[in-house]
C-alpha cells in the first residue's frame, strides 16, 4: 500500500556515488559561482541553487526554500517503485541552468528543422507561424501570438486574475507566491518534487480573486515571458471562493527539446466553491522507433481541494515521452468537494508509461471519479497506478473508477495497480476495469466497409477514448485526437 | 458478374472448401443453402477477403477481373458487400460515424465529394424509415448492446446506404422474428436491381418466402452438390439435408 506514494523517506542515508561526490566533493571541480554566466556549471550543489536564485534575483525567503528542497533532495533515494526501466540517471551530468538561447544558437529557418519534425506539424495542422516557434527557429518579427496574448492579458487583468510566469510572480505578487508554494506538495514530498523545487526554472502562475469566473480558457500557449522553461517547471493555479478556471497545459506539437530529464510540479489549491479544470495534453519526445532518445516525465501534479464544495478535475492525454511518471492528484479537503481524473495514456514502440491518480477523501461527502484509458502498443508498457484513499472522517465518501486497458499486438503490456484504503465504513469505492484488444474481426469489419486499417485504427482509439475527450476543452479535444492518430501511426498493419 | 471456379480454401491448415463453382449474373438474387460446417460462411468470407481463410486452389472473377489478390478494402470499393453472421460490436463509435465513414471512404475512392454531417444525416434517416429502425440507433455505438435483430437491420441498413453491386448475406436471417425479417426482406428486396446480384447464405427456406430467389444452390462439405429453381428450397424443407447430404445422397454437380 505505501508504495502508492512517491515515498518520502527523510533520513535515507546516502548511498549512490552521485550522491556522495555531492555531499563531499563539491569543489572537485573547482566550481565558483559567476552570475555573468549564462549557464550553471554542470551538476548540483548548493552553489548551483544559489546561482539560479541569484539569476532570477529572487528574494531571499525563495533562497532558503530552495535550499531547504536541495538538503532534504540529498537524504532521499529516486523512486524504484514505478513499473519502468531506464539507465542510471547522473544528476551531476546535467546542467541546472541556462539561460534561453540567443538567436545565434538557434535554427535560421525551417530549413534547418528535422524535417521529421516538420512532418509531424504538417500531419497535424500546425499553422506556418506557429511551426517556426515551436521548432525554435529565431524569428524576428513579433508573430502574431504575442499580440493576441498581449490584449488577452489585459482583459484577465481587468478581472483581477493574475496570469504570468513563475519568474514574474515571485516579483509582483510575492505574497501570494509565497502563502501557496509548497503548500500542496511539500519541497520534500518526493525525489523529483525536492528536485524540482531545488532548481525549477520557471513555470506558470495563475489567481483568480473571489467570485470571479475566468472567461477564457488559459493556455500556456499564449505565454509569453516563459519560453524554455521545460525542464524543471513550476506552476502554481490558485482559485479563490467561487473563482473558476480552466487552464490548459501543454500543445499538441512536439517541441525540440534537449534535456532528457523533465521533473515538473504543479500545484493547485480550490477554496469553498472554486473549481479548477486542468488539461494536458503531452507530447514531449517519445525516443526513435527503436527506443533510442527521448524524455523522462518525472511529474508532481496535485491539487488541494481545501475549500467546502470545491472541485479539481484533470484531464491528460499522454502520447509523448519515453517514460511517464506522473499521478496527477487530488486532496479532498473540503467536505462535498470533488476530485475528478480522467486520462488516456499512450504508450508505442518502447514507451513506458507508469501513470495514475491519488484521490485522498479527507472531508465529509466528498467525491471522486477515475476514468484511466491505457492504450500500448508496439513494445510498450503501459501501467495504470491509483490510489483511492478514504480517512476515517470522511463520511459518505463516494469513488469510482474505471480503468480501460486496449492493446495492439502481442508484445506491448497492460498492468493496473489499483490501490484501495478504507477507514469509513460508510464510503463506497467502485472499481471496474477492462482490457481489450484490437481485433483482426473489428478490423477486418471495417475494411470491408471500404475503411482502410489506418482509419479503422484511429477509429477504435478514439472510441475508446470517448469518455477522456469529452472532457476536453473542443478544441483540445481535436487536436488530442489528431495527435493520437499520428501517435499510431504504422502499430498495426 | 461473379464467377468461381473450382475454388478451394482452407482454414488453419483445413480444407474448407473443395472446389466450388458458381455463376452469378447482374440482375440475379442466389440462395446458398446447406447443414452446418458446410463451408457457407467460408465462401462468404473468401469472397470479402477474410485473412484467416487460405485460397489454395481455384480462381474468382469479379467483373472479368481477377478478385482474389485484392484487399478486403480494394473489394469494398470495387462494390463487394458482405452481410456479417456476427457484427462486431466497436464500443463509443457511434453507428453514425461508423456509416459515415464507410460511405465517406468509397466516396473518396470513387471522386466524389464526402458528405457532411448534415448531408450524411438526411441520408441516413431517409433509409432508416424504409427499414422501420428508430434514429436513436445513430447514436449508440456500433452493434454494442443490440438484440440479434438490430444487428442484422443495422447490416442491411449499411448494405443500402453503400449501394453495393454484388452483396453475400451471411445468414442475415437467422435469430429475426417474423417482423424483423419481414424489414430484412424487404431491404433485400429494395436492392435488386439489373446491376445487381446478391447471394443469401441461409440454413431456411423462411427467408425465401420473402426474396424468391433464381438459383438455389446446396453447399455440402466444401462442394455444391445440386442447383435449382426456388422450389428447390422448398424440397429441401420438406425432405431435410439428409435428402442431400446423407449417406444415400448422390453428388449432384448441376450447373447453375
Amino acid at each position: 500500500m505505501t508504495n502508492t506514494t512517491p515515498p518520502s523517506v527523510p533520513h535515507a542515508p546516502p548511498q549512490d556515488d552521485a550522491l556522495e561526490r555531492a555531499t563531499t566533493g563539491e569543489y572537485r571541480w573547482g566550481f565558483v559561482t559567476d552570475i555573468a554566466s549564462d549557464t550553471a556549471a554542470r551538476g548540483l550543489s548548493e552553489d548551483v541553487v544559489r546561482f539560479i536564485s541569484a539569476k532570477k534575483g529572487e528574494p531571499a525567503w525563495l533562497l532558503e526554500w530552495r535550499l531547504k528542497a536541495y538538503r532534504h533532495w540529498l537524504t532521499m533515494r529516486e523512486p524504484t517503485w514505478a513499473k519502468v526501466g531506464y539507465p542510471k540517471i547522473d544528476y551531476q551530468n546535467i546542467i541546472y541552468y541556462s539561460a534561453p538561447k540567443s538567436a545565434g544558437d538557434r535554427p535560421k529557418s525551417l530549413a534547418e528543422v528535422d524535417p521529421e519534425l516538420l512532418a509531424t506539424y504538417e500531419k497535424l495542422g500546425i499553422p506556418l507561424r506557429e511551426r517556426e516557434a515551436l521548432a525554435g527557429v529565431a524569428v524576428d518579427a513579433v508573430f502574431d501570438s504575442v499580440s493576441v496574448a498581449t490584449s488577452f492579458k489585459d482583459k484577465l487583468g481587468s478581472l483581477g486574475i493574475v496570469f504570468c510566469s513563475f519568474s514574474e510572480a515571485v516579483r509582483e505578487h510575492p505574497d501570494l507566491v509565497r502563502r501557496y508554494l509548497g503548500s500542496v506538495v511539500p519541497t520534500g514530498d518526493n525525489f523529483f518534487a525536492a528536485l524540482n523545487s531545488a532548481v525549477f526554472s520557471d513555470g506558470s502562475f495563475v489567481y483568480v480573486p473571489k467570485g470571479v469566473r475566468c472567461p477564457m480558457e488559459l493556455s500556456t500557449y499564449f505565454r509569453i515571458n516563459a519560453a524554455d522553461t521545460g525542464q524543471f517547471e513550476r506552476t502554481l493555479i490558485v482559485a479563490e471562493e467561487r473563482a473558476y478556471v480552466s487552464y490548459l497545459e501543454g500543445c499538441t506539437a512536439p517541441k525540440r527539446d534537449t534535456n532528457q530529464l523533465h521533473a515538473a510540479v504543479v500545484e493547485l489549491v480550490a477554496l469553498d466553491d472554486a473549481e479548477i479544470k486542468y488539461s494536458t495534453v503531452q507530447n514531449w519526445y517519445p525516443g526513435d522507433k527503436d527506443g533510442k532518445g527521448g524524455i523522462y516525465n518525472f511529474v508532481t501534479k496535485r491539487g488541494a481541494c481545501r475549500g467546502r464544495r470545491s472541485k479539481i478535475s484533470w484531464t491528460q492525454v499522454e502520447t509523448g515521452s519515453a517514460i511517464t511518471w506522473k499521478y496527477p492528484s487530488c486532496i479532498l479537503q473540503g467536505d462535498d468537494s470533488i476530485g475528478e481524473f480522467y486520462s488516456v495514456a499512450l504508450a508505442n514502440h518502447f514507451q513506458q508509461a507508469d501513470t495514475g491518480t491519488k484521490m485522498i477523501h479527507i472531508g465529509k461527502n466528498t467525491r471522486s471519479t477515475i476514468v484511466s484509458k491505457g492504450i500500448s502498443a508496439g513494445r510498450g508498457q503501459n501501467s495504470y497506478r491509483g490510489l483511492v484513499k478514504v480517512l476515517a472522517g470522511a463520511e459518505n465518501a463516494r469513488n469510482y473508477t474505471q480503468c480501460d486497458s486496449l492493446l495492439m499486438g502481442d508484445r506491448c503490456g497492460a498492468h493496473t495497480f489499483p490501490y484501495v484504503e478504507v477507514k469509513n465504513p460508510t464510503a463506497r469505492v467502485e472499481h471496474e476495469a477492462s482490457t481489450s484488444k484490437i481485433g483482426e474481426d473489428q478490423i477486418f469489419y471495417c475494411n470491408q466497409r471500404g475503411i482502410r486499417t489506418e482509419d479503422a485504427v484511429n477509429m477504435i482509439v478514439n472510441g475508446f477514448c470517448k469518455q477522456v475527450f469529452r472532457e476536453l476543452p473542443m478544441e483540445f479535444a481535436v487536436e488530442a485526437q489528431k495527435l493520437l492518430a499520428v501517435s499510431l501511426e504504422g502499430a498495426v498493419g | 458478374m461473379l464467377e468461381i471456379r473450382g475454388l478451394h480454401a482452407s482454414v488453419v491448415g483445413k480444407e474448407i472448401l473443395k472446389g466450388v463453382d458458381l455463376s452469378v449474373a447482374a440482375g440475379e438474387v442466389h440462395a446458398i443453402m446447406g447443414p452446418n460446417g458446410s463451408g457457407k460462411s467460408t465462401l462468404a468470407g473468401v469472397l470479402a477477403g477474410r485473412e484467416a481463410f487460405d485460397v489454395t486452389a481455384g480462381s474468382v472473377t469479379f467483373d472479368g477481373k481477377d478478385l482474389l489478390p485484392l484487399s478486403p478494402e480494394e473489394r469494398s470499393w470495387a462494390g463487394i458487400f458482405l452481410g456479417f453472421q456476427y457484427p462486431v460490436e466497436i464500443p463509443g463509435v457511434t453507428n453514425a460515424t461508423f456509416l459515415r465513414a464507410a460511405v465517406n471512404a468509397r466516396r473518396k475512392q470513387r471522386g466524389e465529394p464526402e458528405l457532411d454531417a448534415v448531408d450524411f444525416l438526411a441520408l441516413a434517416k431517409r433509409q432508416m424509415r424504409l427499414l422501420q429502425m428508430d434514429e436513436t440507433f445513430l447514436h449508440r455505438s456500433l452493434n454494442e448492446g443490440f438484440s440479434g435483430g438490430e444487428k442484422k437491420r443495422n447490416e442491411i441498413l449499411q448494405m443500402a446506404l453503400l449501394t453495393p453491386r454484388f452483396a453475400v448475406l451471411d445468414e442475415t436471417d437467422s435469430g429475426l422474428d417474423i417482423d424483423a425479417l419481414r424489414v430484412v426482406a424487404g431491404g433485400v428486396n429494395a436492392l435488386r436491381g439489373p446491376d445487381r446480384a446478391i447471394v443469401l447464405v441461409t440454413h431456411y427456406q423462411r427467408l425465401l418466402d420473402y426474396v424468391v430467389p433464381d438459383r438455389v444452390h446446396v453447399l455440402s462439405a466444401g462442394k455444391i452438390v445440386r442447383s435449382g429453381g426456388p422450389e428447390l428450397a422448398k424440397e429441401l424443407e420438406a425432405k431435410g439435408y439428409g435428402w442431400l447430404t446423407g449417406p444415400a445422397a448422390k453428388p449432384a454437380t448441376t450447373k447453375a
